[in-house]
C-alpha cells in the first residue's frame, strides 16, 4: 500500500449465499485519478461501489480508503446514484434536494441560515444548475437531475466521488456534458473519481485509468494496457477480440456479433458496420 | 347574527361532547395530515389503509374485554405493523406481506365482531368501530390523545431529514450512513399512531381519509415540503371542523335524535375540497422555456 493510494483492495473476495460475485481483487486507485469502472451487466460493479462505501463487508480481504479501513457514512466519499425517485408533484425544489447533501443524514430539521443557503447556491452555480434551482425536482430532465445529484454529493467536499452508472438514463449529449462536468471538478478540486459505466467510449478522453470487471475479476491500468485481446481473454476466460474504429473501442467475444460492453446506440441499433 | 344561528344548531359551543370532539378532532387532523404527506411521498397509502383496518381487530377485542377503543386500535396497529416489518425483511414483497397480515387480522376481527353481536343486542359498538365515534369519546381521553399526537409529530420532526433522504434515494441515504431500516421503522410507528388515532374519530374503515385526502391536495399545490405540511394540516382542520359542525346539526335532521356519522361529513367535505382543488390550476413553472 503506497501513500499515494486513495483506494486499496487487498485480496478481496465477495460471495452472496454461496455465489461468488468478486474474486481476488487486488489493486490501488491513485489519488486524484479519474477511473472508469467498466464491465458487462452482473460483473459486480455495484458490489464494488458498495464495498468502497462500507455498506457491505468483503467475505475475505480488506478495503482501505486513504490508508484506513472503510466505514459507512464517511464524509470523505461522495456518492452519486443512478437517479432519484420523484413524481412531477414532489414538493421539493432543486436547491432543497442539493441541501440534503450537506446534512441529510442528521436527525431533526435543518434551520435555514445565510451560510447554509450560500454554500448551496455556490454549488448550484458550480454545476450549472442555478437556472432551475427553484423548480420542483420531479419536473427536471435526466441531465438536470444528474447535475443536482453531483452537487449534492460534492457539498461536503469529499476527496473521492463514486458515480454509479450516471449515464444510464441520459441521452448521448447530456451524458457528454455530465462527463465533462465531473472531469472538470475532479481536476480543479483534486477529487479521485470512480465512474461506473457500461461503455468505456464516452470516457476515453477523460479517464486516467480503466478498472475492467468481468467474471468477478478486475484489471486496472491505462486503456492501452488493459483493453488488449490477451488481457481481456484472460479476464473473461474466453477468447475476446478488441476492435478500434474511428477512435472507438469495441470488445467482442470471438465469433459473436454483439459487443460485451457497449454503447446504447450499438445495443439498440444495428450499427456494427 | 340570525344567519349564523341557522348555520349552527343551538348549543353547539356549550356542548361538552362538541368541545371534546373539536379538541380531539383537531389533534387528529393535524397529525394525520403531516404524517400523510410522507405516506404519499413514500408510496405507502396501502399500508396506511391496512393499519386502519387492522385497528378494528384491536378495537373489537377491546370492546369484548371492556377497555377504551383507542388502546385496542393502537394495539392492533402496532401488532400488524411490526408483523409486516418483520415479515418483509425476508421477502421484499411488502405489498404482499401487508395483504397477508391484513387478511389474518381481519379474519380475527370478523370473529370478535360476531362475538360482540352475540353478547350485546345493539349494533352501536360495531358501528363505532367501523365508522367512528367522536361524540362518544370519553373526555378523559383528551390528554392521552393529545399526547399521542405530540409523540407522532415529534417522531416525524426527529427523523425528518434522514426520512426525506431515504424517500428520495435509499442508496444515497445508506451511503451517508443513515440507518434506513431504523428510520423506516420509526416512521411506521408514527404512522400507526396517526392512523389509529384517526380510526377513533373516523372509524377503522375511513381512518386513512384524513391521512391521504388533505396531503394529496396539498402536494399538488405546493413546491416546498414545509408548506405542503402546513397546507395539509389547514385543510384537515377545515374538513374536521366543518364535519363536526354538520354532524351536530344533523341531530335535527331525519330520523331526528340520532345524528348522522361524523365520518360521512368529514369525508364529504374532503372530497368536495379535493375536487375543487383539481379545478384550480397547479403552480406554473417560473422557468423560461
Amino acid at each position: 500500500m503506497t501513500s499515494e493510494a486513495a483506494i486499496t483492495f487487498n485480496q478481496v473476495h465477495m460471495a452472496f449465499s454461496g455465489h461468488t460475485i468478486l474474486r481476488e481483487l487486488q489493486f490501488n486507485i491513485d489519488k486524484g485519478a479519474f477511473v472508469g469502472v467498466i464491465g458487462p451487466n452482473g460483473a459486480g460493479k455495484t458490489t464494488l461501489i458498495r464495498l468502497i462505501l462500507g455498506l457491505i463487508r468483503p467475505s475475505s480481504g480488506t478495503v482501505h480508503v486513504f490508508g484506513s479501513p472503510v466505514r459507512r457514512g464517511k464524509r470523505q466519499i461522495g456518492y452519486v446514484p443512478q437517479s432519484f425517485v420523484a413524481d412531477p408533484d414532489m414538493p421539493l425544489r432543486a436547491r432543497d434536494l442539493v441541501g440534503l447533501g450537506l446534512d441529510g443524514e442528521r436527525w431533526g430539521f435543518a434551520f435555514p441560515n445565510h451560510a447554509r443557503q450560500q454554500r448551496i447556491q455556490d454549488m448550484l452555480d458550480r454545476v450549472g444548475a442555478t437556472r432551475y434551482a427553484d423548480e420542483p425536482v420531479g419536473t427536471l430532465s435526466g441531465g438536470e437531475r444528474q447535475r443536482l445529484l453531483i452537487a449534492q454529493a460534492l457539498l461536503t467536499h469529499p476527496k473521492i466521488l463514486l458515480l454509479d452508472e450516471p449515464l444510464s438514463n441520459l441521452d448521448i449529449h447530456s451524458g457528454h456534458e455530465i462527463i465533462q462536468l465531473v472531469a472538470e471538478i475532479a481536476h480543479d478540486s483534486h477529487v479521485t473519481v470512480m465512474f461506473v459505466a457500461h461503455d468505456m467510449n464516452p470516457l476515453l478522453g477523460v479517464m486516467d485509468q480503466v478498472l475492467y470487471l468481468a467474471q468477478g475479476r478486475a484489471v486496472v491500468g491505462s486503456v492501452d494496457e488493459v483493453i488488449l485481446p490477451e488481457v481481456l481473454t484472460e479476464l473473461y476466460g474466453q477468447p475476446v477480440e478488441v476492435l478500434r474504429i474511428n477512435g472507438r473501442i469495441l470488445v467482442f467475444a470471438s465469433g459473436e456479433m454483439v459487443p460485451l460492453t457497449h454503447s446504447e446506440s450499438i445495443a439498440h441499433g444495428h450499427a456494427l458496420a | 347574527m340570525h344567519w349564523f344561528q341557522h348555520l349552527i344548531a343551538p348549543g353547539f359551543f356549550q356542548s361538552t361532547e362538541v368541545q371534546v370532539a373539536l379538541i380531539i378532532g383537531s389533534a387528529v387532523a393535524i397529525t394525520s395530515a403531516v404524517v400523510g404527506v410522507f405516506v404519499i411521498l413514500r408510496g405507502q397509502a396501502f399500508l396506511g389503509h391496512a393499519l386502519g383496518d387492522v385497528g378494528s381487530t384491536g378495537a373489537a377485542g377491546a370492546a369484548l374485554v371492556g377497555i377504551q377503543a383507542i388502546w385496542g386500535f393502537l394495539t392492533g396497529g402496532l401488532v400488524a405493523g411490526t408483523a409486516v416489518d418483520i415479515l418483509s425483511r425476508r421477502s421484499r414483497e411488502r405489498e404482499v406481506t401487508t395483504g397477508v397480515v391484513l387478511s389474518a387480522m381481519l379474519g380475527l376481527s370478523a370473529l370478535f365482531i360476531y362475538l360482540i353481536t352475540q353478547v350485546s343486542s345493539t349494533t352501536g359498538v360495531t358501528q363505532e368501530i367501523l365508522f367512528g365515534s367522536i361524540f362518544a369519546v370519553n373526555r378523559h381521553l383528551v390528554v392521552p390523545m393529545m399526547g399521542l399526537s405530540c409523540v407522532a409529530l415529534f417522531l416525524i420532526a426527529f427523523i425528518y431529514r434522514p426520512l426525506l433522504l431515504s424517500t428520495i434515494s435509499l442508496e444515497t441515504a445508506q451511503s451517508r450512513g443513515v440507518r434506513v431500516r431504523l428510520v423506516s421503522l420509526i416512521f411506521l410507528f408514527a404512522m400507526t399512531m396517526a392512523v389509529e388515532q384517526s380510526a377513533l374519530v373516523m372509524g377503522a374503515l375511513l381512518s386513512t381519509a384524513l391521512l391521504i385526502g388533505p396531503a394529496a391536495t396539498a402536494i399538488r399545490h405546493t413546491r416546498r415540503l414545509g408548506y405542503t405540511m402546513l397546507m395539509a394540516a389547514g385543510l384537515a382542520l377545515l374538513d374536521t371542523w366543518l364535519g363536526i359542525m354538520l354532524a351536530y346539526n344533523s341531530f335535527y335532521w331525519p330520523p331526528t335524535g340520532r345524528g348522522w356519522p361524523v365520518s360521512f361529513f368529514i369525508v364529504t367535505v374532503m372530497v368536495l375540497s379535493y375536487i375543487l382543488s383539481q379545478l384550480i390550476p397547479q403552480p406554473q413553472s417560473k422557468r423560461a422555456q
